[in-house]
């Protein structure tokens, strides 16, 4: 069986306990896809851009509302609810939109990488090619944003079984692409220390919309319900929640007042820390990842 | 597998778009625009008049409402076709209670085979929209350029010899485009195209010949995504639709007119249990001060004649 043995397990009934800053329950932290997809790029073997032979117009234009009108609505709601966002973004926005870049610089937002285009896809590369995307990704952020990147999330979500490995090799801190846990955990890498913030598929407005299928109005209130658990849960232990956004799917018009009204529900509550992905991982990197690491078990082992 | 280095070049990676077609323009930075008579949100109604044919072959794919069984697909052709015997009949009722032309986006198929039912719209001072020639005949770019141009012209003819009117928009069936589809649009006199879902706002398109214009005609909001795709019920479809419109209201406030675009499906809409969604979510919207319902040439001619 090939398995890249990314982590150890650790159930959750029996772990070391978490304290957020502030003695909040739940760490939650929004995290918008600020993306570009090319119209007609090359081809990657492994997979094609559009489901529709190029110029697949109407998918390229429905990305591109995110950008255009999508984005500024989502923004001015999370202004509304002092929700900083941490910009899952393609690098390459930097070039093509500076005025998204700087509207979310200006509101003191996190940056980090989502690859360059989400129309670029790493499977099949070599390491140094891999290598070349990431550095891309670190040189373009601090260029433009003047932040060091910190966190990762692959490009519509493909790798290579080196991809987690030259993330942390090359200086970042934490990845968003594994989905097993509501807390923070180690990530198992050849060199330097990784951590795994959990982001969301079930929380992921792509998810909840293009694949689910969901209404606007039953996305707040799968949003609201995922909160009071994990705000419950909380109380024992600190939970993270993650709420993954797509200005092209939440921007559109019927959609945002059901969100908005669930961000100001979760965000008006007392024991909540409103953190980026950076932060979440410092925290649990300087108090818990230690304590952590020793509880854990690696797979097949009895305690 | 192996991936070439050259992957890893964007040639395009520059500011603004990828392409010339359009510039990048941000919705909320635009000046804003007055429409006629004060009117905050101007309501454009798009039903879609269609054709599906019966051994349609779905090159390059099969379009949303596609024949999905071996030949002879019946209960899909026929589900289809009861939009045009019977669901467009109870649009029309609902849109005239309230005295809103419709901008109805035709197969020139549809106006071959069903003369009356153009004849019908045009009596109601409806626009009428190009819809290209039937569900069948998508816009690719594996398509000969004089097989495309022959398409747009004949569907454009036929229209405009059976309306009378000058035809100025045009909707591709699925809003399928190939890399010419546009020059051809403009150069055949066309005056804006609907295939477009990336702006809540008309936008300038630039094309080999004439000025060309994308009018916002949404999909993700369109009857057949909520109702067929999506499986909502009528009260989530009515829900949707009031919810776009008090937003674009609420947004009309402070950055300028709004467009609220309604794309339907009459096989769809005009179902005897969905038709009362549409009735009450129009209910709403035209219950609002500063609603004006118009066609797409008019809020057009409206948008344009304020650009600097």
């Amino acid at each position: 069986m090939r398995d890249p043995g990314l982590y150890d397990y650790l159930p959750y009934a029996d772990r070391p306990e978490i304290r957020w800053p502030g003695d909040a329950r739940v760490a939650f932290w929004v995290a918008p896809n600020i993306e570009f997809y090319e119209l007609d790029p090359p081809r990657n073997p492994a997979r094609a851009a559009w489901a529709r032979p190029a110029p697949d117009v109407l998918n390229y234009a429905y990305r591109d509302y995110g950008n255009r009108a999508g984005f500024w609505r989502m923004h001015e709601a999370m202004q509304r609810c002092n929700m900083r966002g941490s910009v899952s973004l393609n690098v390459a926005v930097c070039e093509h939109h500076p005025e998204i870049i700087q509207a979310c610089a200006d509101s003191g937002w996190e940056f980090y990488s989502h690859g360059t285009y989400n129309t670029r896809y790493l499977m099949g590369m070599t390491e140094a090619q891999e290598r070349t995307v990431i550095q891309d990704s670190i040189d373009t952020i601090r260029k433009h944003t003047g932040q060091k990147l910190d966190g990762w999330l692959a490009p519509a979500l493909t790798y290579t079984d080196n991809t987690l490995d030259l993330v942390a090799e090359m200086g970042l801190t934490y990845v968003c692409d594994l989905f097993h846990d509501d807390q923070p955990g180690a990530v198992k890498v050849r060199q330097g220390r990784l951590i795994s913030v959990p982001y969301s598929l079930e929380m992921n407005d792509v998810i909840v919309y293009n694949v689910n299928l969901v209404s606007p109005r039953r996305y707040a209130d799968i949003l609201k319900r995922q909160f009071d658990r994990l705000y419950e849960e909380g109380e024992k232990s600190g939970t993270v929640m993650c709420i993954p956004l797509h200005p092209y799917l939440v921007g559109q018009p019927y959609r945002m007042a059901a969100f908005e009204e669930a961000l100001s529900y979760i965000t008006g509550h007392d024991k909540v820390w409103l953190a980026t992905g950076r932060e979440i991982a410092q925290h649990f990197n300087d108090h818990y990842y230690d304590a952590f690491a020793q509880a854990s078990q690696a797979v097949g082992e009895a305690p | 597998m192996s991936i070439p280095d050259s992957y890893l070049t964007y040639a395009n990676r520059r500011y603004g778009m990828d392409h010339d077609r359009y510039d990048w323009s941000m919705l909320p930075r635009r000046k804003p625009v007055a429409w006629p008579h004060g009117a905050r949100v101007a309501l454009w109604v798009v039903p879609a008049l269609e054709w599906f044919p019966l051994d349609m072959k779905g090159v390059p794919f099969k379009p949303p409402g596609a024949m999905q069984t071996a030949y002879p697909d019946l209960r899909h052709y026929t589900l289809r076709d009861y939009g045009n015997r019977v669901g467009i009949f109870r649009v029309m009722q609902a849109l005239d209670r309230h005295g809103i032309r419709a901008s109805v986006a035709v197969n020139a198929a549809v106006a071959a085979r069903y003369p009356t039912l153009l004849q019908e719209c045009v009596r109601r001072q409806w626009e009428i929209i190009a819809n290209g020639q039937d569900m069948d005949h998508l816009h690719h770019a594996g398509l000969a350029l004089a097989d495309e141009k022959k398409v747009i012209e004949d569907t454009l003819a036929l229209l405009r010899k059976a309306t009378g009117q000058l035809v100025r928009g045009w909707l591709s069936p699925a809003k399928s485009e190939s890399p010419a589809t546009l020059d051809l649009l403009a150069a055949a006199g066309v005056d804006y195209v609907c295939d477009w879902v990336n702006d809540d706002m008309p936008f300038a398109m630039r094309t080999a010949s004439r000025a060309l214009h994308a009018m916002p005609h949404p999909v993700d909001i369109d009857d057949y995504t909520i109702l067929v795709q999506n499986h909502h019920t009528e009260d989530d479809f009515r829900d949707q639709l009031c919810d776009q419109f008090d937003l674009l209201y609420k947004e009309s406030a402070t950055q300028g007119g709004r467009i609220m675009a309604i794309s339907l499906h009459p096989w769809v809409i005009g179902q005897p249990y969905r038709i009362k969604a549409l009735e009450d979510a129009l209910q709403h919207i035209m219950g609002h001060d500063g609603v004006w319902a118009a066609t797409g040439s008019e809020i057009l001619d409206a948008w344009m004649a304020q650009q600097a």
